[in-house]
C-alpha cells in the first residue's frame, strides 16, 4: 500500500508550487490587458504619456512575468514527477489541453512578449499594438486551456474507463472543452486576474498621488485601472461561479462544506454568515444565519434544495458498496473472463469504481473491506468543513472590500477628485495584498474541496501519487522552499525598487527623480518637447 | 486515420518537437553556457544576452510543448520517465529557473557582484540542462530499471547517481558540446568584432571535438552496449499496454534499424556532414551557413538516437518485457487523432509568427548599441 506520508507530502509540494505559481499568474493576466488598453490609448491619442505608461508598467510586469514563467515550468512537469499514476490513468484526456495550451497559448504569449519589450524601434506603432494585444490574448488562452484541464478534474465528462488499458479514455472531446465547470472557472479566474492587475496599478498610482509625484502620469494610470477594475470586480462577483454546483456530486459536497450545510434544509436554504463549524457534532456553533440567501446564491432559485452533508454521506456509502462490486468485476475481467455477462455486470457499476478505489487507502483487497473501513472511506469523501468555510468567507470578504474601493476610485476618478480623498488613496495602498489573498483562498477552496479525489469520483488522490520515497519528497520540498523563497525576495526587492523609482526608471529625463529642484509635474506639461529624449 | 499510422505519426511529431527544441532553445542554452567564456566585458555579455533576448522565451516553449505533447500522446512515458528520472528532471528545472529571472533581472541593477552572480546563474541554466538531457538519452540506450504491476503502477529502482555512468556521461558531454557549438555559431551570426572572432574559433574547435565524441559513442554502442529487440507482441495496430510483448537483449541490436531501413542512415550522415561544414563555413566566415549546418548537425545527432532506439522509447533493464515502445505507450486513437489535427493547424501558424519575430529583430548587435540603450535592453 502507498504510504500516507508520501501522499501528504506530494500534496504539500503540489499545493506549495501551485499556489506560488498563482502569485504571478493573476498579475500577468491583468497587466497584459491593462498594457494593451494603455497602448491602444497611445495609438489613438498619440500622447507620449500613454507610451511612457506602457513602458513603465511594462517594466513592473516584466519583473513579475519572469517568475510566472519560472514557476510554470515546474507545473508542466510536476504531474509526471509526483503524480505518475494519475498521469497514466487520465493522461489520455488531461494531457490534451496541456499540449494544446503549449501550442495555442504559450508560443503566442512568449514569442510576442520578446517583441513587446524589444520591438519598440523595429515595429510600426500598429504592429507593436498588435503584438501587445496578442500577448494579452496568449495569456488568456493559456488560462482557458489549463482551466479546461482543471475543470475536468472537478467534473470529468466525456471520458470512460477502459479495463484493457487500465485508464480513462476520451469519448467526447467537445464535452471536455465545453464542460460547464471549466467555463465558469475560466470567467471567474481571468476576471480575478484582471482585478489583481487593476488593484496593482491603483495601489501604486495612489502612492504617487499621495506623494504628489508625476501627477499626470499617475492620474491617467489611475483612471485606466479604475475603469478596468470596475468592470472586472463586477465580473468576478456577479459572473463568478455561476452555476457550477448543479453538476456533479463532488461539487455538491464542496458546496455543502463551504456553507457548513450539515443537514439538507427545505428550499430556499439560509446562508450562514459566520459561525464555528464543529466536525464532531456535525453542526455549526454560534451560527449567524440569513434566511433564503444560500438557496439564492447556490441554486439561483427558491425551490431547489442544497444537499446537506448527512445525506451526502449516506449516498457515498452506498456508492462505495457498489464500487466494491465494480472492483471485483474488474479483477475478473483482468483475469481473462470477458464474457458478455461479466462485461454487462461491470458496465452497470463502472461509474462507482472510483468509490471502490477509495478503500485502497485501508486495504489492498477492496472486495472484502470491513464495515469500519467502509465507514472511514465514506467519511473521507467530505473535506474538512472549517477550512473550507473560512477560506471561502475570506475570499468573499476581500471581494466586497475591493468592490467598495474600486467603486469609490472609479467615481472619484471620473469626477477628477481622487487627489482630495487621501484616505481612499491610503486605503488603496494598504489594500494591495487583497487580490492575492482572494485568489489563493479561491484555489484553496476549489482544490482542497475536491479532496479526497484527484479526479472527482474517478481517481482518489491517494492512488495518484508516484512511487517515490518519503525522503525524496522531503528533499525536493526543501529545495523548492529554499529556491522559491530566494526568488521571491529578489523579485520583491526589484518590484519595490522600481515601483519607488516610478516612471523615472525609463530615463527619459521627464520624471520626478530626473528633475532636481523641479516638480515632476512641470516637466510633464510639455511632453512633446521632450521627444528627443525618448530613445532609451 | 488508422491507429498504427497515428502511432508512427506521433513518434515523428514528438521527434520533431524535440528537434525543434534543441535547434531553437539549444542555441540559447549554448549562449548561456558560454556567457562567461566568450564575454570578457559586461558589455560583451550584454551583447550576447541581447542576441537571444527577444527569442529565448518563445524558444523555451518548444520544451514545454514537448512535455505537454508527451503527456497527451504518450502518457505512460510522461509518467514513467519523469517520476523515474525524478532528480535529474528536478535538476534540469532548477537550472532552468535561473534563465527567465537571469535575463530579466541581471541588467536591472548596476552592480558588478549582482551581475556576476546572475551570469553564473545563466551559465548553470544553459550548461546543466544541456548536460542532463544528454545523460538521459545515454541512459535510454542502456536501459532503465523500472517495471509495472498489474494495475500499471510503475516503480523505478535506480538512483540518480546510477545515471552518471561512463556511457551516460559521454552522451552528456556530446549534448553539452553540441549545444555550445550551436550557441557559438549563433553568436558568429549575430555579433561583431572581438566577440565574433572568439565565437568563430570556438565553433570550429567544438565541432571537431563533438564529432569525435559522437563517433566514439557510436563505436562504444556497437561494441559495448546490448540493444533491445521485440521478439513477439500483440497486434501493434490495436490498443495494447506495455505488458503484452516479449523482448530480448542482444549486442549490436541498436544498429539493426540501419540495415533494415537504410534511409535512417541519413541521420548520422547529417550529423557528421553538419559538423564538418560548421568547420568549413566558420573558417571561411560564412556565419549564416555555419549556423545552418550546426542546426543540421544537432538535428542529426538527436535523430540518430531516436532511430537507433526505434521502436523503443524507454527500454526496461529490470523487466525488458515491460519496455516502453512506440506501439504500446500511446493514448487512445481518438486523442491521437484530435491532437494530430491540432498540431497540423497550429505548428505552421507558430512557425510563421516565430519567423516573423526573428525577421523583425534580425541584424548584428554591437557594443555601441548596448551602450546607447542601457536601460531598455537586457
Ligand atoms: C488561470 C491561469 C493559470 C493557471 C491555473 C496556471 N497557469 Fe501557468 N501560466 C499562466 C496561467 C495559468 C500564464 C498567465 O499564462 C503565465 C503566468 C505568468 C506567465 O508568465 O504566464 C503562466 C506560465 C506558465 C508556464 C510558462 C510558459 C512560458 O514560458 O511562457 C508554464 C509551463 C505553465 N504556466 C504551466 C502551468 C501548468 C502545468 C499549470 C497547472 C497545474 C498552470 N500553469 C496553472
Ligand atoms: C495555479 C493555480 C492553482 C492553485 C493555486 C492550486 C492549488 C492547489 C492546492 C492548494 C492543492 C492541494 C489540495 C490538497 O491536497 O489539499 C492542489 C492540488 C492539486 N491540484 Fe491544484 N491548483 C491550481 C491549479 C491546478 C490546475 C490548473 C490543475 C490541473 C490542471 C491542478 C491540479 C492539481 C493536482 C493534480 C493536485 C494534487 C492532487 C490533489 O491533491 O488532488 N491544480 N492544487
Ligand atoms: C465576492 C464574491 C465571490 C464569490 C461568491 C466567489 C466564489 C468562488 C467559489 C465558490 C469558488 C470555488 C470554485 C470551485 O469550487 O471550483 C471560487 C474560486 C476562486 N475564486 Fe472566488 N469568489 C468571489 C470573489 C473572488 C475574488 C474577489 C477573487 C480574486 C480577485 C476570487 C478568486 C478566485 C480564484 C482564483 C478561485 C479558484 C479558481 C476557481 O475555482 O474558479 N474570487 N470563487
Amino acid at each position: 500500500m502507498i504510504s500516507e506520508n508520501l501522499v501528504d507530502l506530494s500534496r504539500l509540494q503540489f499545493a506549495m508550487t501551485a499556489l506560488y505559481h498563482f502569485l504571478f499568474v493573476p498579475l500577468t493576466l491583468g497587466m497584459t490587458f491593462i498594457l494593451a488598453i494603455m497602448e491602444s490609448l497611445y495609438v489613438m491619442t498619440g500622447k507620449q504619456v500613454y507610451k511612457d505608461m506602457v513602458k513603465f508598467w511594462g517594466k513592473l510586469f516584466g519583473i513579475n512575468f519572469a517568475l510566472g514563467v519560472t514557476t510554470g515550468l515546474t507545473m508542466e512537469f510536476q504531474f509526471g514527477t509526483n503524480w505518475a499514476y494519475y498521469s497514466h490513468y487520465v493522461g489520455d484526456i488531461f494531457g490534451a489541453p496541456l499540449a494544446i495550451e503549449g501550442m495555442m497559448a504559450f508560443f503566442l504569449e512568449s514569442t510576442f512578449i520578446g517583441l513587446f519589450f524589444f520591438g519598440w524601434d523595429r515595429l510600426t506603432k500598429i504592429q507593436h499594438l498588435m503584438v501587445t494585444w496578442l500577448v494579452a490574448l496568449g495569456s488568456n488562452m493559456s488560462a482557458l486551456w489549463i482551466l479546461i484541464a482543471n475543470g475536468w478534474m472537478q467534473n470529468p465528462v466525456g471520458a470512460e474507463f477502459n479495463y484493457d488499458t487500465m485508464r480513462m479514455e476520451m469519448v467526447n472531446f467537445s464535452d471536455v472543452i465545453f464542460n460547464p465547470v471549466a467555463q465558469v472557472k475560466f470567467v471567474h479566474t481571468v476576471s480575478a486576474g484582471y482585478v489583481t492587475g487593476a488593484m496593482f496599478v491603483l495601489g501604486i498610482s495612489a502612492w504617487y498621488l499621495l506623494n504628489k509625484r508625476d501627477l499626470p502620469f499617475a492620474r491617467r494610470s489611475f483612471a485606466v485601472a479604475a475603469s478596468f477594475g470596475m468592470a472586472s470586480i463586477l465580473s468576478v462577483i456577479l459572473l463568478g461561479d455561476e452555476s457550477g454546483y448543479e453538476i456533479g456530486d463532488v461539487q455538491k459536497t464542496k458546496l455543502a462544506a463551504i456553507e457548513a450545510e450539515w443537514h439538507t434544509h427545505e428550499a430556499p436554504a439560509a446562508f450562514t454568515l459566520f459561525g464555528w463549524p464543529n466536525e464532531e457534532t456535525m453542526q455549526t456553533d454560534y451560527a449567524v444565519r440569513i434566511p433564503y440567501v444560500l438557496g439564492l446564491i447556490a441554486t439561483r432559485s427558491t425551490t431547489e434544495e442544497v444537499t446537506g452533508i448527512h445525506d451526502l454521506l449516506i449516498e457515498h456509502e452506498a456508492r462505495i458498496r457498489n464500487g466494491m462490486l465494480a472492483y471485483d468485476l474488474l479483477l475478473k475481467l483482468k483475469a481473462g473472463d470477458k464474457s458478455e455477462e461479466t462485461r454487462n455486470a461491470f458496465d452497470m457499476v463502472r461509474d462507482d469504481l472510483g468509490y471502490g478505489l477509495l478503500l485502497k487507502k485501508y486495504t489492498n483487497n477492496v472486495t472484502d473491506a470491513s464495515e469500519t473501513q467502509i465507514k472511514s472511506a465514506a467519511r473521507d469523501t467530505i473535506p474538512k468543513v472549517a477550512p473550507m468555510f473560512w477560506g471561502f468567507r475570506l475570499m468573499v470578504a476581500c471581494g466586497f472590500a475591493m468592490l467598495l474601493l474600486i467603486a469609490l476610485s472609479f467615481y472619484h476618478s471620473a469626477r477628477q477628485s481622487v487627489e482630495k480623498q487621501r484616505w481612499l488613496l491610503k486605503a488603496l495602498v494598504w489594500a494591495l495584498p487583497l487580490p492575492w489573498i482572494a485568489c489563493e483562498m479561491g484555489w484553496f477552496v476549489a482544490e482542497f474541496g475536491r479532496q479526497p479525489w484527484s479526479i472527482a469520483e474517478v481517481l482518489p488522490t491517494h492512488l495518484s501519487a508516484s512511487s517515490r520515497s518519503v525522503e525524496d519528497l522531503w528533499m525536493s520540498i526543501g529545495a523548492f522552499v529554499a529556491f522559491y523563497t530566494l526568488l521571491l525576495i529578489v523579485e520583491m526587492y526589484l518590484m519595490f525598487r522600481f515601483a519607488r523609482l516610478g516612471p523615472s526608471a525609463l530615463h527619459t529625463g521627464r520624471y520626478h527623480f530626473e528633475q532636481p529642484g523641479r516638480h515632476g509635474a512641470a516637466a510633464m506639461a510639455s511632453p512633446v518637447m521632450n521627444r528627443h529624449h525618448d530613445r532609451v | 486515420m488508422d491507429y498504427e499510422s497515428l502511432k508512427l505519426i506521433w513518434w515523428a511529431l514528438i521527434g520533431l518537437l524535440l528537434v525543434g527544441f534543441a535547434v531553437t532553445d539549444g542555441f540559447d542554452m549554448g549562449v548561456g553556457a558560454l556567457l562567461r567564456v566568450l564575454g570578457k566585458t559586461d558589455t560583451e555579455r550584454r551583447v550576447m544576452l541581447n542576441t537571444i533576448g527577444p527569442h529565448w522565451d518563445g524558444n523555451q516553449v518548444w520544451f514545454i510543448t514537448a512535455g505537454g505533447a508527451i503527456f497527451a500522446a504518450w502518457p505512460i512515458v510522461y509518467a514513467v520517465a519523469f517520476s523515474g528520472f525524478y532528480w535529474a528532471l528536478l535538476l534540469v528545472l532548477f537550472a532552468l529557473f535561473f534563465r527567465p529571472v537571469g535575463f530579466e533581472y541581471r541588467s536591472k541593477i548596476e552592480d558588478s557582484r549582482w551581475r556576476s552572480m546572475w551570469d553564473w546563474g545563466l551559465t548553470v541554466g544553459g550548461a546543466v540542462p544541456a548536460l542532463v538531457f544528454g545523460v538521459a538519452f545515454g541512459n535510454l540506450l542502456l536501459g532503465v530499471p523500472f517495471q509495472f504491476d498489474e494495475f500499471m503502477r510503475s516503480t523505478y529502482t535506480g538512483s540518480f547517481w546510477e545515471l552518471l555512468n561512463p556511457f551516460g556521461l559521454l552522451a552528456g558531454l556530446i549534448s553539452l558540446g553540441m549545444l555550445c557549438m550551436h550557441g557559438a555559431t549563433w553568436l558568429q551570426m549575430r555579433t561583431d568584432a572581438d566577440l565574433y572572432e572568439r565565437a568563430r574559433k570556438l565553433s570550429m574547435v567544438l565541432a571537431l571535438v563533438v564529432a569525435v565524441l559522437f563517433g566514439l559513442a557510436g563505436v562504444w554502442l556497437y561494441l559495448g552496449v546490448d540493444g533491445y529487440l521485440i521478439m513477439g507482441s500483440a497486434d501493434i495496430a490495436q490498443a495494447m499496454t506495455p505488458l503484452n510483448k516479449v523482448v530480448t537483449r542482444e549486442p549490436g541490436a541498436w544498429f539493426y534499424n540501419y540495415s533494415k531501413y537504410s534511409w535512417m542512415m541519413v541521420a548520422p550522415l547529417m550529423a557528421f556532414a553538419g559538423f564538418a561544414l560548421v568547420i568549413v563555413f566558420s573558417s571561411t566566415r560564412r556565419s549564416g551557413l555555419a549556423f545552418l549546418f550546426s542546426a543540421i548537425a544537432v538535428a542529426g545527432v538527436i535523430l540518430t538516437a531516436g532511430f537507433s532506439l526505434f521502436p523503443f522509447i524507454m527500454p526496461s533493464s529490470l523487466e525488458p518485457n515491460h519496455s516502453l515502445t512506440v506501439w504500446d505507450v500511446v493514448s487512445s486513437r481518438m486523442t491521437l487523432n484530435i491532437m494530430f489535427w491540432v498540431a497540423m493547424v497550429f505548428v505552421p501558424i507558430i512557425l510563421s509568427y516565430t519567423i516573423w519575430g526573428y525577421y523583425k529583430m534580425w541584424g548584428r548587435l554591437t557594443n555601441g548599441f548596448i551602450e546607447n540603450n542601457k536601460y531598455s535592453t537586457y
